[in-house]
Protein backbone atom coordinates (compact mmCIF):
# COMPACT_ATOMS: atom_id res chain seq x y z
CA UNK A 1 0.00 0.00 0.00
CA UNK A 2 1.65 3.42 -1.09
CA UNK A 3 0.22 6.76 0.96
CA UNK A 4 0.99 9.86 -0.62
CA UNK A 5 2.35 12.26 1.58
CA UNK A 6 1.40 15.79 0.59
CA UNK A 7 5.00 16.97 1.71
CA UNK A 8 6.93 13.46 0.34
CA UNK A 9 4.91 11.99 -2.44
CA UNK A 10 3.87 8.36 -2.54
CA UNK A 11 5.77 6.15 -0.23
CA UNK A 12 5.53 2.84 1.47
CA UNK A 13 2.58 2.12 4.24
CA UNK A 14 5.98 0.88 6.19
CA UNK A 15 7.16 4.24 6.34
CA UNK A 16 3.63 5.78 8.16
CA UNK A 17 2.27 4.79 11.70
CA UNK A 18 -1.66 4.65 11.90
CA UNK A 19 -3.48 6.45 14.40
CA UNK A 20 -6.71 5.30 14.16
CA UNK A 21 -9.93 6.56 13.60
CA UNK A 22 -10.28 10.01 12.43
CA UNK A 23 -13.85 10.48 13.10
CA UNK A 24 -13.49 10.56 16.88
CA UNK A 25 -13.84 13.74 19.06
CA UNK A 26 -11.80 14.39 21.30
CA UNK A 27 -13.87 16.68 23.91
CA UNK A 28 -11.79 20.10 25.60
CA UNK A 29 -9.15 18.18 28.31
CA UNK A 30 -11.25 19.95 31.05
CA UNK A 31 -14.69 18.78 30.11
CA UNK A 32 -16.68 16.48 32.38
CA UNK A 33 -19.00 15.04 30.00
CA UNK A 34 -18.75 11.31 30.48
CA UNK A 35 -20.48 10.22 27.80
CA UNK A 36 -18.69 12.22 25.05
CA UNK A 37 -15.47 11.05 26.73
CA UNK A 38 -16.63 7.41 26.58
CA UNK A 39 -17.70 7.80 22.84
CA UNK A 40 -14.62 9.57 22.11
CA UNK A 41 -12.16 6.30 23.81
CA UNK A 42 -14.73 3.42 22.88
CA UNK A 43 -16.76 4.00 19.72
CA UNK A 44 -16.13 3.30 16.25
CA UNK A 45 -17.93 3.52 13.11
CA UNK A 46 -15.65 1.02 11.79
CA UNK A 47 -17.26 0.63 8.39
CA UNK A 48 -16.55 -1.60 5.29
CA UNK A 49 -15.81 0.77 2.79
CA UNK A 50 -14.61 4.57 2.99
CA UNK A 51 -12.75 5.47 5.99
CA UNK A 52 -11.79 8.61 7.82
CA UNK A 53 -8.20 7.87 9.45
CA UNK A 54 -5.27 9.41 10.99
CA UNK A 55 -1.76 8.01 10.15
CA UNK A 56 1.71 9.83 10.63
CA UNK A 57 4.55 9.77 8.21
CA UNK A 58 6.47 9.03 11.64
CA UNK A 59 8.97 7.33 8.73
CA UNK A 60 9.30 10.69 6.64
CA UNK A 61 8.41 14.54 7.29
CA UNK A 62 6.62 13.50 10.51
CA UNK A 63 3.18 15.19 9.28
CA UNK A 64 0.11 14.05 10.86
CA UNK A 65 -2.32 13.21 7.60
CA UNK A 66 -5.90 12.70 7.39
CA UNK A 67 -6.28 9.75 4.82
CA UNK A 68 -9.39 8.17 3.12
CA UNK A 69 -9.33 5.07 2.55
CA UNK A 70 -11.41 2.02 1.75
CA UNK A 71 -11.26 -0.83 3.69
CA UNK A 72 -12.44 -3.50 1.83
CA UNK A 73 -9.89 -2.49 -1.01
CA UNK A 74 -7.51 -0.42 0.25
CA UNK A 75 -7.59 2.20 -2.38
CA UNK A 76 -6.98 5.50 -0.70
CA UNK A 77 -8.98 8.08 -2.28
CA UNK A 78 -7.44 11.63 -0.25
CA UNK A 79 -4.53 12.35 1.92
CA UNK A 80 -4.39 16.22 3.48
CA UNK A 81 -2.74 17.48 6.71
CA UNK A 82 -4.27 16.40 9.73
CA UNK A 83 -3.72 20.18 11.03
CA UNK A 84 -6.95 21.78 9.62
CA UNK A 85 -8.83 19.40 12.43
CA UNK A 86 -6.85 21.03 14.75
CA UNK A 87 -9.70 23.70 14.84
CA UNK A 88 -12.06 20.74 16.42
CA UNK A 89 -11.64 21.56 20.09
CA UNK A 90 -11.87 25.38 19.28
CA UNK A 91 -14.97 24.96 17.44
CA UNK A 92 -16.81 23.20 20.43
CA UNK A 93 -15.57 26.28 22.84
CA UNK A 94 -17.22 28.90 20.54
CA UNK A 95 -20.14 26.74 20.06
CA UNK A 96 -20.23 26.29 24.65
CA UNK A 97 -19.90 22.61 24.42
CA UNK A 98 -17.77 20.74 26.94
CA UNK B 1 -26.22 -40.21 17.65
CA UNK B 2 -23.03 -42.59 17.49
CA UNK B 3 -23.10 -42.58 13.95
CA UNK B 4 -18.89 -42.62 13.60
CA UNK B 5 -17.48 -45.84 15.28
CA UNK B 6 -14.95 -48.34 14.01
CA UNK B 7 -18.14 -51.04 13.38
CA UNK B 8 -19.57 -47.74 11.11
CA UNK B 9 -16.37 -46.93 9.66
CA UNK B 10 -15.82 -51.11 8.89
CA UNK B 11 -19.11 -51.25 7.80
CA UNK B 12 -19.10 -48.87 4.79
CA UNK B 13 -15.54 -49.46 3.76
CA UNK B 14 -17.11 -52.78 3.02
CA UNK B 15 -20.06 -51.62 1.07
CA UNK B 16 -18.10 -48.81 -0.79
CA UNK B 17 -18.82 -46.24 1.29
CA UNK B 18 -22.01 -45.54 -0.09
CA UNK B 19 -24.08 -45.42 2.58
CA UNK B 20 -23.15 -42.25 4.64
CA UNK B 21 -25.59 -39.42 4.92
CA UNK B 22 -24.35 -35.39 4.71
CA UNK B 23 -22.91 -34.27 8.14
CA UNK B 24 -26.01 -32.09 7.43
CA UNK B 25 -29.14 -31.30 5.81
CA UNK B 26 -29.41 -27.79 3.38
CA UNK B 27 -32.58 -26.88 4.49
CA UNK B 28 -34.81 -24.34 2.86
CA UNK B 29 -35.38 -21.32 5.57
CA UNK B 30 -38.91 -21.65 7.26
CA UNK B 31 -41.18 -18.47 8.12
CA UNK B 32 -39.94 -18.52 11.86
CA UNK B 33 -38.15 -19.87 14.26
CA UNK B 34 -38.01 -19.78 18.31
CA UNK B 35 -33.93 -18.88 17.72
CA UNK B 36 -31.95 -17.56 14.75
CA UNK B 37 -28.15 -17.19 15.20
CA UNK B 38 -26.56 -14.87 12.38
CA UNK B 39 -23.32 -16.21 11.51
CA UNK B 40 -22.31 -20.23 10.69
CA UNK B 41 -18.80 -19.92 12.22
CA UNK B 42 -17.73 -22.01 14.88
CA UNK B 43 -19.48 -19.75 17.78
CA UNK B 44 -22.74 -19.77 15.70
CA UNK B 45 -22.84 -23.09 15.41
CA UNK B 46 -21.32 -24.48 18.87
CA UNK B 47 -24.68 -21.66 20.11
CA UNK B 48 -27.24 -23.82 18.04
CA UNK B 49 -25.36 -27.04 19.15
CA UNK B 50 -25.75 -25.90 22.55
CA UNK B 51 -29.21 -24.62 22.45
CA UNK B 52 -30.82 -27.66 21.48
CA UNK B 53 -28.43 -30.08 23.82
CA UNK B 54 -28.56 -27.90 27.04
CA UNK B 55 -31.53 -25.97 26.66
CA UNK B 56 -33.92 -27.93 24.59
CA UNK B 57 -34.21 -25.52 21.91
CA UNK B 58 -34.20 -26.96 18.56
CA UNK B 59 -36.35 -25.02 16.57
CA UNK B 60 -33.33 -22.89 15.86
CA UNK B 61 -31.74 -21.62 12.43
CA UNK B 62 -28.86 -20.64 11.78
CA UNK B 63 -27.84 -18.47 8.84
CA UNK B 64 -24.40 -18.23 7.12
CA UNK B 65 -24.05 -15.57 4.45
CA UNK B 66 -21.49 -17.70 2.68
CA UNK B 67 -20.77 -21.24 3.03
CA UNK B 68 -20.22 -22.81 6.60
CA UNK B 69 -16.95 -22.51 8.22
CA UNK B 70 -15.73 -20.25 5.82
CA UNK B 71 -14.62 -17.07 7.92
CA UNK B 72 -12.35 -17.38 11.08
CA UNK B 73 -13.36 -20.89 12.07
CA UNK B 74 -11.16 -21.85 8.95
CA UNK B 75 -8.83 -19.19 8.97
CA UNK B 76 -6.54 -19.54 12.78
CA UNK B 77 -3.79 -21.07 14.05
CA UNK B 78 -6.07 -23.65 15.92
CA UNK B 79 -4.67 -23.00 19.50
CA UNK B 80 -6.18 -23.64 22.69
CA UNK B 81 -5.41 -22.39 25.91
CA UNK B 82 -6.55 -20.83 28.97
CA UNK B 83 -3.53 -18.92 29.91
CA UNK B 84 -5.12 -15.60 31.47
CA UNK B 85 -4.11 -13.66 34.57
CA UNK B 86 -7.43 -11.94 35.01
CA UNK B 87 -10.20 -13.76 37.13
CA UNK B 88 -13.46 -13.35 34.37
CA UNK B 89 -11.06 -14.17 31.46
CA UNK B 90 -9.75 -17.24 33.25
CA UNK B 91 -12.98 -18.92 34.64
CA UNK B 92 -14.33 -18.44 31.07
CA UNK B 93 -11.17 -20.16 29.07
CA UNK B 94 -10.92 -22.84 31.68
CA UNK B 95 -14.88 -23.70 31.22
CA UNK B 96 -13.73 -23.48 27.23
CA UNK B 97 -10.92 -26.12 27.95
CA UNK B 98 -12.92 -28.00 29.94
CA UNK B 99 -15.17 -28.24 26.97
CA UNK B 100 -12.61 -29.27 24.91
CA UNK B 101 -10.89 -31.74 26.74
CA UNK B 102 -14.74 -33.80 26.29
CA UNK B 103 -15.24 -32.25 22.71
CA UNK B 104 -14.71 -34.99 20.50
CA UNK B 105 -16.88 -37.42 23.09
CA UNK B 106 -19.83 -35.54 23.14
CA UNK B 107 -19.74 -34.63 19.37
CA UNK B 108 -18.78 -38.24 18.24
CA UNK B 109 -16.45 -36.58 15.71
CA UNK B 110 -12.84 -36.13 16.04
CA UNK B 111 -11.67 -32.80 16.86
CA UNK B 112 -8.21 -33.65 16.86
CA UNK B 113 -7.75 -32.00 20.30
CA UNK B 114 -4.22 -32.88 21.23
CA UNK B 115 -2.79 -31.15 24.79
CA UNK B 116 0.48 -30.43 23.62
CA UNK B 117 0.76 -27.55 25.76
CA UNK B 118 1.70 -24.21 25.37
CA UNK B 119 4.97 -22.38 25.83
CA UNK B 120 5.24 -18.30 26.30
CA UNK B 121 8.90 -17.11 26.53
CA UNK B 122 10.59 -14.97 28.27
CA UNK B 123 13.53 -13.00 27.16
CA UNK B 124 14.26 -10.67 30.30
CA UNK B 125 13.61 -11.37 34.22
CA UNK B 126 11.09 -8.50 34.40
CA UNK B 127 9.13 -10.68 31.94
CA UNK B 128 9.57 -13.59 33.61
CA UNK B 129 8.28 -12.06 36.78
CA UNK B 130 5.24 -11.27 35.02
CA UNK B 131 4.69 -14.39 33.76
CA UNK B 132 5.35 -16.03 37.10
CA UNK B 133 2.92 -13.47 38.63
CA UNK B 134 0.10 -14.96 35.59
CA UNK B 135 1.16 -18.33 36.68
CA UNK B 136 0.04 -18.03 39.87
CA UNK B 137 -2.94 -16.01 39.25
CA UNK B 138 -4.10 -19.19 36.72
CA UNK B 139 -3.36 -22.01 39.44
CA UNK B 140 -5.28 -19.82 42.09
CA UNK B 141 -8.33 -20.31 40.03
CA UNK B 142 -7.41 -24.17 39.46
CA UNK B 143 -5.47 -23.58 36.18
CA UNK B 144 -2.23 -25.53 35.40
CA UNK B 145 0.81 -23.58 35.02
CA UNK B 146 4.40 -24.31 35.43
CA UNK B 147 7.40 -22.04 34.97
CA UNK B 148 10.37 -23.25 33.08
CA UNK B 149 13.68 -23.04 32.80
CA UNK B 150 15.74 -22.50 30.17
CA UNK B 151 17.51 -25.64 29.98
CA UNK B 152 14.02 -27.58 30.32
CA UNK B 153 12.59 -25.20 27.08
CA UNK B 154 16.03 -26.32 25.19
CA UNK B 155 15.15 -29.96 25.95
CA UNK B 156 11.52 -29.61 25.22
CA UNK B 157 12.13 -27.38 21.82
CA UNK B 158 15.70 -28.36 20.82
CA UNK B 159 15.31 -26.29 17.29
CA UNK B 160 14.96 -23.03 19.76
CA UNK B 161 17.77 -20.60 19.73
CA UNK B 162 18.53 -20.69 23.57
CA UNK B 163 22.35 -19.36 23.16
CA UNK B 164 23.06 -15.86 25.15
CA UNK B 165 24.07 -14.64 21.59
CA UNK B 166 20.51 -14.69 20.15
CA UNK B 167 18.59 -11.79 19.43
CA UNK B 168 16.18 -11.77 22.12
CA UNK B 169 18.16 -14.43 24.76
CA UNK B 170 15.86 -16.82 26.39
CA UNK B 171 15.29 -16.37 30.40
CA UNK B 172 12.50 -19.22 30.78
CA UNK B 173 8.63 -19.14 30.16
CA UNK B 174 5.39 -20.15 31.12
CA UNK B 175 4.27 -23.48 30.41
CA UNK B 176 0.21 -24.51 30.38
CA UNK B 177 0.47 -28.53 29.60
CA UNK B 178 -3.18 -28.88 29.36
CA UNK B 179 -2.95 -26.08 26.35
CA UNK B 180 -2.79 -27.59 22.90
CA UNK B 181 -4.53 -27.63 19.08
CA UNK B 182 -7.58 -29.13 17.61
CA UNK B 183 -8.26 -29.29 13.95
CA UNK B 184 -10.59 -26.53 13.34
CA UNK B 185 -12.58 -27.41 10.54
CA UNK B 186 -13.24 -30.47 12.82
CA UNK B 187 -14.89 -27.91 15.23
CA UNK B 188 -16.92 -26.55 12.88
CA UNK B 189 -18.25 -29.91 10.98
CA UNK B 190 -18.61 -31.63 14.39
CA UNK B 191 -20.91 -28.90 16.05
CA UNK B 192 -22.73 -28.14 12.80
CA UNK B 193 -23.71 -32.57 12.51
CA UNK B 194 -24.69 -32.43 15.99
CA UNK B 195 -26.77 -28.77 15.96
CA UNK B 196 -28.08 -30.45 12.50
CA UNK B 197 -29.27 -34.02 14.20
CA UNK B 198 -31.11 -32.14 17.04
CA UNK B 199 -33.40 -30.49 14.39
CA UNK B 200 -31.72 -26.90 14.14
CA UNK B 201 -32.10 -25.56 10.70
CA UNK B 202 -28.18 -24.47 9.03
CA UNK B 203 -29.11 -22.54 6.31
CA UNK B 204 -25.80 -21.51 3.73
CA UNK B 205 -25.80 -18.70 0.91
CA UNK B 206 -28.24 -16.71 3.36
CA UNK B 207 -27.04 -13.04 3.67
CA UNK B 208 -28.97 -11.21 6.73
CA UNK B 209 -29.84 -7.87 4.62
CA UNK B 210 -31.98 -6.06 8.00
CA UNK B 211 -33.76 -6.83 10.71
CA UNK B 212 -37.78 -6.89 11.29
CA UNK B 213 -38.72 -4.67 13.94
CA UNK B 214 -41.74 -4.20 16.30
CA UNK B 215 -40.86 -0.74 17.97
CA UNK B 216 -37.94 -1.38 19.63
CA UNK B 217 -37.93 -5.38 19.47
CA UNK B 218 -36.28 -7.35 17.17
CA UNK B 219 -38.89 -9.37 15.69
CA UNK B 220 -36.87 -11.38 12.81
CA UNK B 221 -34.95 -10.49 10.25
CA UNK B 222 -34.53 -10.15 5.87
CA UNK B 223 -32.84 -11.98 4.19
CA UNK B 224 -31.40 -12.55 0.73
CA UNK B 225 -33.38 -15.97 1.15
CA UNK B 226 -36.47 -13.88 2.25
CA UNK B 227 -38.07 -12.97 5.86
CA UNK B 228 -37.79 -15.62 8.55
CA UNK B 229 -39.03 -14.09 12.22
CA UNK B 230 -38.17 -15.17 15.20
CA UNK B 231 -38.71 -14.69 18.89
CA UNK B 232 -35.00 -14.24 19.99
CA UNK B 233 -32.17 -13.34 17.23
CA UNK B 234 -28.85 -14.09 18.15
CA UNK B 235 -26.02 -12.47 16.22
CA UNK B 236 -22.15 -14.33 16.61
CA UNK B 237 -20.47 -12.46 13.45
CA UNK B 238 -17.15 -11.69 14.63
CA UNK B 239 -15.76 -9.19 12.16
CA UNK B 240 -18.84 -8.37 10.30
CA UNK B 241 -20.57 -7.53 13.69
CA UNK B 242 -20.29 -3.47 12.91
CA UNK B 243 -21.90 -4.12 10.06
CA UNK B 244 -24.84 -6.29 11.51
CA UNK B 245 -25.50 -3.72 14.15
CA UNK B 246 -25.75 -0.49 11.81
CA UNK B 247 -28.33 -3.10 10.06
CA UNK B 248 -29.61 -2.89 13.72
CA UNK B 249 -30.10 1.02 13.38
CA UNK B 250 -26.47 0.65 16.02
CA UNK B 251 -23.51 2.88 14.45
CA UNK B 252 -21.10 2.41 16.68
CA UNK B 253 -19.49 -0.14 18.73
CA UNK B 254 -16.73 -0.87 21.09
CA UNK B 255 -14.99 -2.59 18.21
CA UNK B 256 -12.80 -2.29 15.16
CA UNK B 257 -12.59 -5.20 12.31
CA UNK B 258 -8.73 -5.34 11.78
CA UNK B 259 -6.86 -8.22 9.75
CA UNK B 260 -4.58 -11.05 11.01
CA UNK B 261 -2.08 -13.52 8.57
CA UNK B 262 -1.51 -16.96 9.25
CA UNK B 263 1.04 -18.58 7.71
CA UNK B 264 1.97 -22.59 6.93
CA UNK B 265 5.30 -23.97 5.65
CA UNK B 266 6.03 -26.99 3.46
CA UNK B 267 5.84 -30.22 5.75
CA UNK B 268 8.45 -30.80 8.20
CA UNK B 269 9.61 -33.82 10.19
CA UNK B 270 8.52 -33.62 13.91
CA UNK B 271 9.89 -30.64 14.73
CA UNK B 272 7.91 -28.53 17.60
CA UNK B 273 5.46 -30.86 20.10
CA UNK B 274 4.09 -27.76 21.43
CA UNK B 275 2.51 -23.92 21.00
CA UNK B 276 5.39 -21.80 21.40
CA UNK B 277 5.10 -17.98 21.59
CA UNK B 278 7.73 -15.30 21.48
CA UNK B 279 7.69 -12.85 24.22
CA UNK B 280 9.38 -9.96 22.20
CA UNK B 281 7.14 -9.59 19.56
CA UNK B 282 3.92 -11.01 18.86
CA UNK B 283 4.91 -14.63 17.47
CA UNK B 284 3.25 -18.04 17.68
CA UNK B 285 3.71 -21.01 16.27
CA UNK B 286 2.58 -25.12 16.40
CA UNK B 287 2.74 -27.60 13.77
CA UNK B 288 0.27 -29.40 11.92
CA UNK B 289 -0.39 -33.35 12.10
CA UNK B 290 0.26 -32.76 8.23
CA UNK B 291 3.66 -31.60 9.40
CA UNK B 292 3.51 -27.89 8.23
CA UNK B 293 4.46 -25.50 10.83
CA UNK B 294 1.67 -23.01 11.64
CA UNK B 295 1.97 -19.50 12.77
CA UNK B 296 1.35 -16.08 12.80
CA UNK B 297 2.07 -12.50 14.32
CA UNK B 298 0.49 -9.53 14.81
CA UNK B 299 -2.33 -7.41 13.10
CA UNK B 300 -1.75 -5.45 10.36
CA UNK B 301 -2.34 -2.64 12.21
CA UNK B 302 -5.07 -0.52 10.75
CA UNK B 303 -8.87 -1.32 9.93
CA UNK B 304 -9.41 -3.94 7.46
CA UNK B 305 -12.41 -6.08 5.90
CA UNK B 306 -9.96 -7.63 3.35
CA UNK B 307 -9.29 -10.75 4.41
CA UNK B 308 -5.78 -10.87 2.79
CA UNK B 309 -2.83 -9.11 4.73
CA UNK B 310 0.27 -7.59 3.58
CA UNK B 311 3.89 -7.97 2.69
CA UNK B 312 5.12 -5.90 5.16
CA UNK B 313 3.53 -8.23 8.16
CA UNK B 314 4.72 -11.20 6.27
CA UNK B 315 8.45 -9.50 6.60
CA UNK B 316 7.50 -9.02 10.12
CA UNK B 317 6.39 -12.76 10.92
CA UNK B 318 9.06 -14.01 9.18
CA UNK B 319 11.95 -12.04 11.00
CA UNK B 320 10.43 -13.04 14.15
CA UNK B 321 10.67 -16.88 13.54
CA UNK B 322 13.87 -16.26 12.34
CA UNK B 323 14.88 -14.71 15.47
CA UNK B 324 13.79 -18.01 17.35
CA UNK B 325 14.49 -20.72 14.82
CA UNK B 326 17.34 -19.60 12.90
CA UNK B 327 17.38 -23.05 11.61
CA UNK B 328 14.46 -22.36 9.53
CA UNK B 329 15.67 -20.00 7.00
CA UNK B 330 15.45 -21.82 4.40
CA UNK B 331 11.94 -23.68 4.72
CA UNK B 332 9.63 -22.13 2.40
CA UNK B 333 5.98 -20.89 3.33
CA UNK B 334 3.25 -22.42 1.53
CA UNK B 335 0.36 -20.42 2.16
CA UNK B 336 -0.84 -17.24 3.57
CA UNK B 337 -4.54 -16.14 4.61
CA UNK B 338 -6.21 -13.22 6.68
CA UNK B 339 -9.66 -13.11 8.61
CA UNK B 340 -11.19 -10.22 9.83
CA UNK B 341 -10.77 -10.00 13.31
CA UNK B 342 -13.85 -8.37 15.83
CA UNK B 343 -11.20 -6.13 17.83
CA UNK B 344 -12.75 -5.05 21.17
CA UNK B 345 -11.27 -1.90 23.17
CA UNK B 346 -10.42 -3.90 26.07
CA UNK B 347 -9.12 -7.60 24.15
CA UNK B 348 -11.91 -9.12 26.16
CA UNK B 349 -15.03 -10.30 24.35
CA UNK B 350 -19.02 -9.13 24.67
CA UNK B 351 -21.53 -12.57 25.20
CA UNK B 352 -25.09 -10.46 26.36
CA UNK B 353 -28.55 -9.89 26.22
CA UNK B 354 -29.70 -6.66 23.85
CA UNK B 355 -28.62 -4.55 23.08
CA UNK B 356 -31.66 -4.18 21.53
CA UNK B 357 -34.96 -6.27 22.65
CA UNK B 358 -35.21 -9.52 21.25
CA UNK B 359 -31.46 -9.72 20.48
CA UNK B 360 -28.54 -11.49 21.67
CA UNK B 361 -24.93 -10.16 21.03
CA UNK B 362 -21.89 -12.26 20.98
CA UNK B 363 -18.75 -10.92 19.41
CA UNK B 364 -14.96 -9.01 20.39
CA UNK B 365 -12.91 -12.07 20.33
CA UNK B 366 -9.80 -10.44 18.78
CA UNK B 367 -7.33 -12.69 18.00
CA UNK B 368 -9.00 -15.61 20.36
CA UNK B 369 -12.03 -16.68 19.19
CA UNK B 370 -11.48 -20.25 17.97
CA UNK B 371 -10.41 -21.40 21.82
CA UNK B 372 -13.31 -19.78 22.49
CA UNK B 373 -15.51 -21.87 20.73
CA UNK B 374 -17.23 -24.43 23.03
CA UNK B 375 -17.79 -21.96 25.89
CA UNK B 376 -18.76 -18.89 24.01
CA UNK B 377 -21.52 -21.13 22.47
CA UNK B 378 -22.43 -22.68 25.59
CA UNK B 379 -22.46 -19.42 27.29
CA UNK B 380 -24.36 -17.65 24.27
CA UNK B 381 -27.05 -20.45 24.47
CA UNK B 382 -27.37 -20.23 28.13
CA UNK B 383 -27.92 -16.47 28.02
CA UNK B 384 -30.66 -16.33 25.00
CA UNK B 385 -32.54 -19.74 26.40
CA UNK B 386 -32.47 -17.59 30.33
CA UNK B 387 -32.58 -14.54 28.73
CA UNK B 388 -29.80 -13.37 31.35
CA UNK B 389 -25.49 -14.50 31.53
CA UNK B 390 -24.22 -17.54 32.88
CA UNK B 391 -21.56 -16.78 35.80
CA UNK B 392 -19.31 -17.17 33.50
CA UNK B 393 -20.07 -14.80 30.91
CA UNK B 394 -21.63 -11.93 33.12
CA UNK B 395 -18.43 -9.93 33.23
CA UNK B 396 -18.94 -9.60 29.25
CA UNK B 397 -21.45 -6.99 29.01
CA UNK B 398 -21.44 -4.53 26.38
CA UNK B 399 -21.99 -1.51 28.53
CA UNK B 400 -19.08 -2.31 30.93
CA UNK B 401 -17.11 0.36 28.65
CA UNK B 402 -19.07 3.19 28.86
CA UNK B 403 -18.99 1.75 33.53
CA UNK B 404 -15.80 1.51 33.37
CA UNK B 405 -15.44 -2.10 33.90
CA UNK B 406 -13.19 -3.11 31.26
CA UNK B 407 -11.55 -6.87 31.25
CA UNK B 408 -8.18 -5.51 30.54
CA UNK B 409 -5.68 -8.60 30.41
CA UNK B 410 -3.08 -6.36 29.67
CA UNK B 411 -3.60 -3.74 31.30
CA UNK B 412 -2.69 -1.75 28.31
CA UNK B 413 -6.01 0.78 27.94
CA UNK B 414 -8.25 1.16 25.43
CA UNK B 415 -6.85 0.08 22.18
CA UNK B 416 -8.00 -2.43 19.49
CA UNK B 417 -4.96 -4.34 19.39
CA UNK B 418 -5.08 -6.67 22.25
CA UNK B 419 -4.26 -10.07 22.12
Amino acid sequence: MLITCPYCGPRDVIEFTYQGDGNRERPQPASQNLDAWNAYVYDRLNPAGDHNEIWQHSGGCRAHLRVVRNTLTHEISSVAFARGDHKVAARHKAEGKT
Amino acid sequence: MAEYSAFSLLKNALTGNKDWKPAWRKPAPKASYDVIVIGGGGHGLSTAYYLAKEHGITNVAVLEKGWLGSGNVGRNTTAVRSNYLLPANTRFYEHSMKLWENLSHDLNYNVMFSQRGCLNLAHTPAQLDDFARRGNAMRHLGVDAELMTTAEIARLVPALDVSATARFPIVGGLMQRRAGTARHDAVAWGYARGADRRGVDIIENCEVTGFLRDGDRIIGVTTSRGEIRARKVAVAVAGSTGQVMRLAGIDTMPIESHVLQAFVTESLKPFIDTVLTFGMGHFYMSQSDKGGLVYGGDLEGYNSYAQRGSLPVVDEVMSEMLALFPGLARVRMLRSWGGVCDMSMDGSPIITTGPLPGMYLNCGWCYGGFKATPASGWCFAWTIAKDEPHAFNAPFTLDRFHRGLVIDDKGQGATPRLH
